[in-house]
């Protein structure tokens, strides 16, 4: 695995998001806590809703345009609704979040 | 032949004789009704949640005009009757005479006053009536106001708690030596004690009122030992009396109370009395249950059937919304008495159970109450509980082996005589009969048989014998909770957010019973803004409970872009605003530049990185965020009116922007848009608008909850008013009463089909609530009233709107 270094974890609010380009596509890194980031992809699979603009909430985002929820540990798409976005291993060093890079390279990010 | 009845007392016993009576014998009579207050018959049990403000006057109103109406009942409010004259049969009225055949006193009671110097001093009252009520809402509205409350009973408490979640510092006077001593043990008024003092409120007890000082006023309580506690209100609550002044001057058989037979005949057989004046068997009457049984019995006197009262069993709860205490029966030590005990200091739970020969006797539940109705139901049968006697303190839930754990099945199982509602008499029997006769909702039961119309709390209860008796065919919880976060629903938990001071949004998660760890995107808003509407000087708002939209400050678009929308003042702009917006357009590469319905100007399709820096431009030329995206004040629109318009009455521009500045940037429970017509030809659309003014030549029409949306609503009249000031103040009176009693989401509209307008005129037309409204809306604009725009066009602000990082600049490996 090659380490990639985005930012410190406060440049990401808690229970918010931000983005990182790639040239999948963009993904975004939620903060789902105080010690806890996940990475997936920015782009809802169902009309292509930017996921980093959500409420997030748990382990969760919902899409702000039609309220898809998504489960941030597996990217299954919650309830009725059918659908998963990629997810991207990431981890937390010293108060910087790194992305697994290999990961980004072979994700298909949109 | 149709007789004449003259009621006296407009209280809940004789309201409910009258709906008996005219129910089953609607043409017998012709019905005069005397109140010495100026309005109908109101839940009086319910006047704690007024006091408290969990609810309104007219949420507990329970004959209204149209219900004396459509009984041809003749009203004579806010008249004394100054005697009976018994040998004319004629009551005597300030205003003239009325005969009667049959006469009822409801006189009720009368607080009683310890006639300690300083008691006639301004500023001591008494607990009783809705004008009492009022009396403490307003002193309570002083700033640090103390107030001291003498008497530690149901009454007293009430109010205490009342006052205290109104903001006062409150300290309770109790003589005896804990609280609520008639109806709760030693062990339990402690509990009460270190309950109400967790909410900051002072107890003392043993404490002897000796004369309350002041010299124009009330100033403090002094008490025997020496000690003056400073007070600016003080509230009696030591007990009533029967009202029975009329009935002695008229030469009826008076004790304590007006004495009544069981069929509820006074000493003259043409006069019945009912409720708190009489005296029955030696007993008075403090409850409301054996008030509704003697009104019962009066009204079938009346009809002609013969009928009893009997004095029964009673139980008491007390209304402070998060103390749960419930007692019944007797309770005193005394030989071959036993107790079982039970308690859960972590919890706070207290019950103790009474048994006396193989019998329940008396019950006091303090925590935990559930099982309330259960044990009442165990004294007032007599049953032979030795058989339970191991498990008896656990409830219902282990009886039978566990069969019955399941509250549904519990109910199933209760026989048909057992009482559901103890308010209003009604057993289970009755409950299922209304069903059986096609009642399919808690209204309809509601409605048949009067179960669960008083102070609520069997709601539960009677929804699960619907459940029990229907199956399926009933959807059980009718309240709709805010999401699956919560059993809640949106008014209970703006209520609880209120009362129990929930001033973060941890507090609500945690206090509340959230079952996620911090909500979704449902409840997250919704409480959010409760919070900062209910304490905006305590509460931060949190971006990140917004709809992005509001994250944003600009409307996300389908594409992931957004829109920008400066504000133009009542729809007014210059050149050089125009040219900025033009600037800012070309700059950014907008594709779309379109004009609104609300008379500015909307830039579609700005990148979300970009907004910072357009905001700062437009900034730069004076423009502000339009807040096209929030829950909030949308805009003012305006018609150009005497400034250019030959028609115009007043000058309806100035007036729209004088709104526009006054409210800009407030946050509501859904959008409000305005409108400001010139005159009546209302080029400005004002009359579908949440708040729309039309201009005449005398003045300012108001309107509100006008809709032009999914549905199409004109406004329904507010008030008239003569000066734009006063316009102003009643529109943002009016906004401020909107955002603190609307649910998240609802447009002024669907407020007022819940609340009512007549309620929001009463509310609204009392100046000094007006003003208190006013006040309140200010100190939140005083937090709240910023640019968003200049807020976040700084460099800092600017990198949270970029990517975290770039990658694509990196070398691909």
């Amino acid at each position: 695995m090659s380490w990639i270094d985005l930012g410190a974890i406060d440049d990401v609010p808690e229970r918010g998001a931000r983005i990182v380009r790639t040239r999948a596509g963009c993904v975004a890194l939620f903060r789902t806590g105080p010690e806890e980031v996940f990475a997936a992809s920015n782009t809802c699979p169902h009309k292509g809703g930017p996921l980093s603009e959500g409420i997030v909430h748990g382990r969760k985002v919902t899409c702000p345009l039609h309220n898809w929820v998504f489960d941030l540990e597996t990217g299954e798409a919650e309830g009725a609704d059918d659908g998963r976005i990629a997810t991207y291993p990431v981890r937390l060093e010293g108060g910087r979040i790194l992305i697994d890079g290999d990961a980004l390279a072979v994700g298909r990010a949109a | 032949m149709t007789r004449n009845l003259v009621v006296i007392g407009a209280g809940m016993a004789s309201g409910r004789a009258l709906e008996h009576l005219t129910d089953t014998a609607p043409d017998d009579w012709s019905i005069t009704l005397f109140n010495a207050e100026p309005r109908g018959n109101y839940n009086r049990i319910m006047l704690s949640p007024v006091l408290s403000g969990e609810k309104s006057y007219a949420e507990i109103v329970t004959h209204d005009d149209g219900w004396y109406e459509e009984r041809g009942i003749a009203c004579r409010f806010g008249e004394k009757v100054q005697r009976i004259d018994r040998d004319r049969k004629v009551v005597v009225g300030e205003h003239g005479e009325v005969p009667y055949d049959k006469l009822i006193l409801a006189t009720g009671s009368s607080p009683f006053i310890i006639p300690c110097p300083g008691h006639d001093l301004p500023g001591v009252i008494a607990y009783r009536d809705l004008d009492d009520t009022n009396a403490m809402i307003e002193a309570s509205g002083m700033q640090g106001a103390k107030a001291v409350v003498i008497g530690g009973g149901l009454l007293g408490l009430e109010a205490a708690a009342g006052l205290r979640l109104r903001g006062m510092e409150v300290t309770v006077l109790h003589l005896a030596g804990h609280l609520m001593e008639r109806q709760l043990d030693e062990a339990a008024g402690y509990l009460l004690q270190k309950d109400l003092e967790s909410r900051g409120i002072t107890v003392r007890t043993g404490a002897s009122t000796k004369e309350i000082v002041g010299e124009d006023r009330v100033e403090a309580v002094r008490l025997e030992d020496g000690t003056e506690l400073p007070a600016d209100l003080v509230v009696m609550a030591v007990g009533i009396r029967p009202a029975v002044q009329l009935a002695k001057e008229s030469g009826l058989a008076t004790g304590k109370g007006i004495h009544v037979d069981d069929a509820m005949i006074t000493s003259d057989e043409d006069i019945l009395a009912v409720g708190e004046c009489i005296e029955h068997r030696g007993a008075i009457f403090g409850l409301v249950a054996p008030l509704y049984d003697q009104a019962k019995v009066a009204a079938q006197t009346l009809i002609g059937e013969a009928a009893e009262f009997r004095q029964k069993q009673l139980s008491t709860k007390l209304k402070v919304t998060g103390v749960d205490l419930f007692s019944a029966g007797d309770f005193a030590d005394g030989e071959g008495r036993e107790d079982i005990v039970y308690r859960d200091p972590a919890r706070g739970v207290y019950k103790r159970l009474v048994i006396e020969d193989d019998r329940l006797i008396g019950a006091v539940m303090y925590g935990d109450t559930a099982d309330g109705n259960w044990f009442f139901g165990l004294i007032k049968d007599g049953e032979d509980v030795s058989e339970m006697r191991e498990t008896l303190i656990f409830g219902p839930a282990y009886q039978g082996g566990g069969a019955t754990a399941d509250p549904l099945a519990a109910v199933a199982a209760l026989p048909a005589d057992a009482e559901i509602c103890g308010c209003n008499g009604v057993c289970k029997g009755r409950i299922v009969e209304a069903i059986e006769g096609g009642a399919t909702s808690l209204a309809d039961v509601k409605a048949t048989t009067k179960a669960s119309a008083s102070c609520g709390t069997c709601t539960g209860l009677v929804e699960q014998v619907l459940a029990a008796t229907l199956g399926d065919d009933f959807a059980m919880p009718t309240a709709q909770p805010i999401c699956g976060c919560t059993e809640l629903t949106h008014e209970d938990v703006r209520r609880l957010i209120k009362a129990r001071e929930l001033k973060s949004q941890p507090a609500v998660w945690q206090e509340l019973g959230w079952s996620t760890p911090n909500g979704c995107h449902v409840c997250r808003p919704a409480v959010n803004f409760y919070l900062l509407a209910d304490w905006p000087l305590e509460y931060a708002d949190d971006p990140q409970s917004r709809f992005v939209n509001e994250r944003k400050h600009a409307n996300i678009q389908k594409d992931g872009t957004f829109s920008v929308v400066p504000r133009m003042w009542g729809g007014i702009t210059t050149p050089q605003e125009l040219r900025a917006i033009a600037d800012a357009a070309e700059k950014y590469d907008v594709p779309t530049v379109k004009v609104t319905g609300g008379q500015r100007i909307d830039l579609l399709g700005v990148k979300g990185e970009d907004l910072p820096k357009i905001w700062g431009d437009l900034n730069a030329a004076g423009l502000v965020s339009g807040h096209a995206y929030s829950k909030g004040l949308r805009t003012v629109k305006t018609c150009v009116g005497t400034d250019h318009c030959r028609f115009g009455t007043q000058d309806s521009t100035g007036l729209g922007v004088k709104l526009e500045k006054r409210l800009w940037g407030s946050w509501t429970p859904h959008k409000v848009k305005m409108a400001v017509s010139g005159c009546p030809r209302n080029c400005a659309e004002a009359t579908c608008k949440d708040v729309g003014i039309v201009c005449v030549d005398s003045g300012f029409e108001i309107g509100v909850g006008g809709a032009a949306g999914m549905d199409v609503k004109e406004v329904e009249p507010l008030v008239k008013v003569a000066t734009e000031d006063e316009a102003i103040e009643w529109t943002v009176a009016f906004v401020q009463l909107y955002r603190e009693h609307g649910k998240y989401l609802d447009r002024p509209y669907k407020w007022l089909a819940k609340v009512g307008l007549p309620w929001v005129q009463e509310t609204l037309g009392d100046a000094e609530t007006r003003a208190a409204l006013v006040a309140r809306f200010d100190l939140s604009q005083s937090v709240y009233q910023k640019d968003p725009w200049a807020e976040h066009a700084t460099p800092e602000a600017e990198r949270t709107f970029a990517p975290l990082a770039d990658l694509t600049l990196e070398a691909a490996e």
